[in-house]
């Protein structure tokens, strides 16, 4: 008795379906998506024709403004538009005000974790920023693709810490959108290379955008990707090069540091703009008005790299520690991919290329490597390719460990370790007795627990009472492929537990999301629940082409005939349930089928290990 | 859970030697990688997703202890019963720790050195070359169970845990010293 129709094996159960999944390259200054159309990769503008997305947001009284619009009333309305919230994106309050206070908003220094902007239409919070240029390119990608998207990949700089990726999640979140995987920038960019040229070996590729700087080196081996190593600096980038020419401007032209919003933004904006000549010519023109005055000078090439050299050979820092972290020599890296504008500068280029030796890699356009690469990311995820054998091995860029007695942090995870991983550590108590212990997540390079960044602190209760030191304390970190961190603890004695996601201190709490889910004017409350409801069935229809994939791939093969009716049986039972408009039985189906699968699924993983290393016996042998 | 009885050595199919064809290891360990990554799951449900996250962290651990040789001294030992990971070790080579003291002597005067990166330079390639004594002592060690063997190849990894923390501790400054330029 055939509960339903499973296909013979080497044919699909459901018809091949392609899967609407686009890449999203989130930037500090300009935002872009792309898609794989026909197998060709490209990314998606608007209907004027336009593919840069400038990450501009405009708050008005009775809406919203998105990109080229808003950037253009930056100058005019300073207060209420934000500009490179990505510099701001998963940063509390005390760490803005050390990022310089050159950054023209209201900050509302609230008991809230997250720091939040005022403006004309309320207080908003980094996240939901990000949210509305995330909200933009979704629908742009929508109405191009015709359709809904299944998923996205959304790049972050390798150099992003925890609380930045989970910061960026929470705005994909809010957007609407379902995240395959946060991917790294560098890796993205790899990525375009990489399928282009088919290059196996190292490559490093350097990375300095608006307000970030990464630098990634990878191993290519025939489409398999492994980052070696990374490094960076979160918060370093070619607005910098712009902030040390307007500073260079107020210097000459005896403009102080006070002056009103407007003028800074200015003299910011003038900053860009004669970086973007002097990328062409060898000295340029100023001309500057203030309120009683107008400045005018001139400055040169020359001039210009003695102001940037200290910005760029923090990058060259940052490429030789990453060289090193990587266990190889300078001489074994192949080339060097640029991405990203500020490779533009000339000076750049020089020092990258007199550093590797080598004249850096610029053939994609450095705008849009990082969305192409992001794009053929989510095509293969989305699984439109099924036999594509791309795979890209990530690293984790910082090193994640606990504070010790005195103040010192113990390190779980180095930084440059593969992820996903899991590390563990055993700790004891030091008071006879002590029946709490509090856990305090650091992440860092350096020693001392001030020198180093808290994301969480949770404590783990009910410890038996036993003698100081008897107590056997595992704390287990573990890094998933979004390279996002969730600790436990133990007792290994009594079994006690305690466990935390690390939503960072500098992050939203779960509820906070979403609260603001609820609170934003599309979804109101009938939406929510809509929308979760449809969330719930999409993961029960993944769940059953999962299962039946599967099954018509190794049912006969892995199963006994008991085994396989047991399984259809609960099949059944999730597809009549996930039509229904039960948010709670579909769940309960789900975890029902999932629950009773479990023993097929690790059978034929463990299946597929051993065909793996079976092919290489044979091959040795031979 | 998964078959995670097996050691990283069967894991990846190979005899639990510490002799390693490193270009094996990182071959097989990408061929591993491709069929159990959560990656190759991203559109299917959580738990296969978890438990390709676990599959995953599971091959990754395996390949962190293979390639690196005083891990996958340490690890080979604790297959053959000995806890080499622990304060139980020692050493009680005279001529080995006044060598460790020379080398970091040296290691403490190179700031003042005419050339440092060149004085840094040979310090590096001499702790190397000493590591690397001890790589071939533990090879011949470790095809052998015997107790004697044993507690000198525990002894040997001690002293590849010494010579490990003073080559990082000269690749910082290195790294320091290059940064000043």
């Amino acid at each position: 008795m055939a509960l339903l129709q499973i296909a013979e094996p080497g044919q699909s159960a459901a018809p091949h379906e392609h899967k609407l999944a686009a890449g999203i390259d989130l930037g500090t200054t300009n935002s872009l998506i792309a898609s794989v159309r026909s197998g060709e990769p490209s990314t998606l503008p608007d209907e004027n024709d336009e593919h840069i997305l400038p990450s501009v947001v405009r708050y008005l009284e009775d809406g919203v403004e998105v990109g080229a619009a808003a950037r253009d009333a930056a100058q005019s309305d300073p207060l209420n538009t934000i500009v490179s919230v990505k510099r701001l994106i998963g940063r509390d309050v005390s760490e803005l005000k050390t990022l310089g206070s050159q950054l023209p908003y209201d900050f509302l220094d609230l008991d809230k974790s997250v720091p939040r902007i005022r403006t004309v239409a309320g207080n908003v919070t980094a996240i939901e920023v990000s949210a509305e240029i995330l909200k933009v390119l979704g629908k742009r990608a929508e109405e191009t693709l015709g359709g809904e998207l299944d998923g996205v990949v959304i790049t972050v700089p390798a150099y992003f810490d925890d609380a930045q990726r989970q910061a960026t999640k929470d705005a994909a979140k809010l957007a609407g959108l379902n995240v395959f995987r946060l991917l790294n920038e560098p890796t993205a960019a790899a990525v375009s290379y990489g399928l282009d040229q088919s290059a196996d070996g190292i490559h490093a590729v350097y990375d300095l955008g608006g307000g970030t700087f990464d630098i990634s080196i990878l191993k290519l081996n025939k489409g398999v990707f492994e980052v070696l190593s990374t490094g960076g600096d979160s918060a370093l980038g070619g607005d910098d090069f712009d902030r040390v020419v307007a500073e260079w401007i107020m210097a000459q032209a005896n403009i102080s540091d006070d002056a009103d919003h407007g003028t800074l933004r200015r003299l910011m904006d003038l900053g860009r703009s004669l970086k973007e000549q002097l990328t062409e010519s060898d000295s340029a023109e100023i001309s500057i008005t203030t309120k009683d005055r107008v400045w005018t000078g001139t400055i040169t090439r020359q001039e210009f790299n003695d102001l940037i050299d200290p910005l760029v050979k923090k990058t060259l820092q940052a490429c030789r520690r990453a060289v090193r972290d990587a266990g190889i020599s300078k001489e074994e890296i192949k080339d060097v991919v640029m991405v990203g504008g500020s490779t533009r500068v000339p000076r750049v280029r020089e020092l990258v290329g007199e550093l590797f030796n080598t004249e850096p890699l610029i053939n994609i356009d450095p705008d849009k490597v990082v969305a192409i690469g992001a794009a053929i990311q989510a095509n293969v995820l989305a699984g439109n390719q099924s036999e594509d054998d791309m795979l890209l091995l990530d690293v984790n860029p910082l090193s994640l460990g606990v504070e010790t007695m005195g103040g010192l942090v113990e390190k779980i995870i180095p930084r440059n370790t593969t992820i996903p991983v899991a590390r563990a550590q055993e700790f004891t108590t030091f008071k006879d007795g002590q029946s709490a212990m509090a856990v305090h997540v650091l992440q860092g390079e350096r020693e001392l627990v001030d020198d180093c960044r808290s994301l969480a602190r949770f404590e783990l209760h009910g410890i038996p009472p036993m003698v100081a030191g008897a107590a056997r304390i595992r704390v287990t970190f573990s890094i998933d492929a979004d390279g996002l961190l969730n600790v436990s603890a133990e007792e290994m004695t009594s079994g006690v537990k305690a466990q935390i996601n690390v939503r960072p201190s500098h992050g939203l709490a779960d509820d906070e999301v979403t609260e603001m889910l609820k609170s934003s004017i599309e979804h109101a409350q009938q939406d929510v629940q809509l929308r979760q409801l449809r969330e719930e069935q999409v993961e029960a229809q993944r769940v059953i082409e999962a299962l039946k994939a599967a099954m018509s791939a190794d049912a006969d093969k892995l199963l006994n005939e008991a085994e396989q009716q047991l399984l259809l049986g609960e099949l059944q039972k999730l597809i009549d349930i996930s039509q229904s408009s039960d948010i709670k039985q579909i769940k309960g189906a789900i975890k029902a089928l999932e629950k009773a699968s479990e023993f097929y699924v690790e059978r034929r993983m463990n299946n597929s290990i051993q065909q793996a290393m079976a092919g290489h016996n044979v091959d040795e042998f031979k | 859970m998964l078959d995670f009885s097996q050691n990283y050595f069967e894991l990846f199919g190979l005899p639990a030697d510490f002799r390693v064809d490193l270009d094996e290891v990182s071959l097989r360990y990408r061929d591993l990688q491709k069929v159990v990554h959560p990656d190759k799951f991203a559109s299917a449900g959580e738990q296969q997703q978890r438990i390709a996250m676990q599959s995953a962290t599971l091959v990754n651990e395996a390949y962190a202890v293979l390639k690196d040789p005083l891990k996958r001294a340490q690890y080979l030992l604790s297959l053959k019963g000995r806890d080499a990971d622990g304060e139980n070790l020692t050493t009680t080579d005279g001529a080995f720790l006044m060598q460790q003291m020379e080398l970091r002597e040296a290691l403490g005067e190179t700031r003042e050195a005419d050339d440092p990166l060149e004085v840094i330079d040979k310090l590096l390639g001499t702790i190397k070359t000493a590591i690397n004594e001890q790589i071939a002592k533990l090879t011949i060690l470790l095809e052998t169970s015997s107790p004697e063997d044993l507690d000198e190849a525990m002894e040997s990894v001690y002293k590849m845990q010494f010579l490990n923390k003073l080559y990082s501790e000269a690749e910082a400054l290195e790294a320091e010293l290059e940064d000043m330029i």
